[in-house]
């Protein structure tokens, strides 16, 4: 299998970026302040869209296959966990107000994501009725937490812009 | 499976596994080849299916979670993460 594709242009790199910094900001989301950083993270998201047809999360190893890979995916069902706990994502593409205030600095932080069993995309789906009193089953966006009640989930989340395929059935 | 080998000051057999796309694999390797020590590396997202997982094994000894840069030195001391700290620790003995 021949992993090697064709490099993103500059160009490329600076319209990706635009690009995330404006959709974070607008949800409250922070790009890592050190562009120079955050621009090699991008060209690598560029890399892993070419290679697996998907925003393969640049530090972990994907596995090509995209069920297998849904919950890294970037943004990853992690991020808000580790924004949460370490100030920064894994890579640290997204990082807290502290470190865009440079309070503090971004580091290589512990991996979160649980064993391939425990991970959401294989626990079994809640199927079933809805539940009393609700009209219409709840949606959870797994990457932010956004929650909606209609018969199925948003083609895109309108808070982080993850796809339809990472919302559960909450309710 | 190949290791590329950046030549350098023999401080101990170091080997660095790592993903080509990981910043904070770019930034070990930046940091060994400032400090000029004799290392080798692999980027395991590059390799093929059977190869990866060969690789992924042989990994899981040292770090059983398996996570990238996971550094080897002298097939003993392990260093998870880019560990900027301990990395200097280690090598600049």
């Amino acid at each position: 299998m021949n992993q090697e594709v064709k490099e993103p242009t500059p160009e490329e790199v600076d319209k990706l970026y635009k690009r995330l910094d404006k959709e974070a900001e607008a949800a409250g989301y922070h790009l890592n302040p050190d562009i120079e950083f955050t621009k090699e993270l991008v060209r690598s998201l560029l890399i892993n869209e070419r290679r697996y047809g998907y925003w393969a999360c640049p530090c972990r190893l994907a596995d090509g296959v995209k069920q297998e890979d849904l919950d890294i995916i970037c943004p990853c069902d992690y991020r808000d966990a580790d924004l949460a706990e370490h100030d920064a994502c894994y890579c640290a593409l997204y990082v807290s107000g502290s470190v865009l205030r440079g309070e503090k600095a971004p580091e290589s932080i512990p991996e979160r994501r649980p064993a391939r069993e425990d991970r959401s995309q294989f626990k079994e789906k809640q199927e079933g009725k809805v539940p009393t009193g609700t009209s219409k089953p709840v949606w959870r966006c797994r990457v932010c937490g956004y929650l909606c009640a209609r018969e199925e989930p948003p083609g895109v989340c309108p808070i982080c812009k993850a796809k339809k395929e990472r919302f559960e059935r909450f309710m | 499976m190949e290791m590329k080998h950046v030549e350098g000051e023999n401080k101990g057999k170091v080997i660095l596994y790592a993903l080509s796309t990981c910043v904070w694999c770019k930034k070990t390797k930046r940091l060994l080849n400032q400090l000029g020590v004799d290392y080798y590396f692999i980027d395991v997202d590059l390799l093929g299916r059977e190869e990866k997982d060969k690789v992924i094994e042989e990994v899981k000894k040292y770090n059983p979670v398996a996570t990238f840069p996971t550094m080897v030195i002298d097939d003993d001391k392990v260093i998870r993460g880019y560990k900027p700290e301990e990395i200097r620790k280690e090598l600049e003995k």
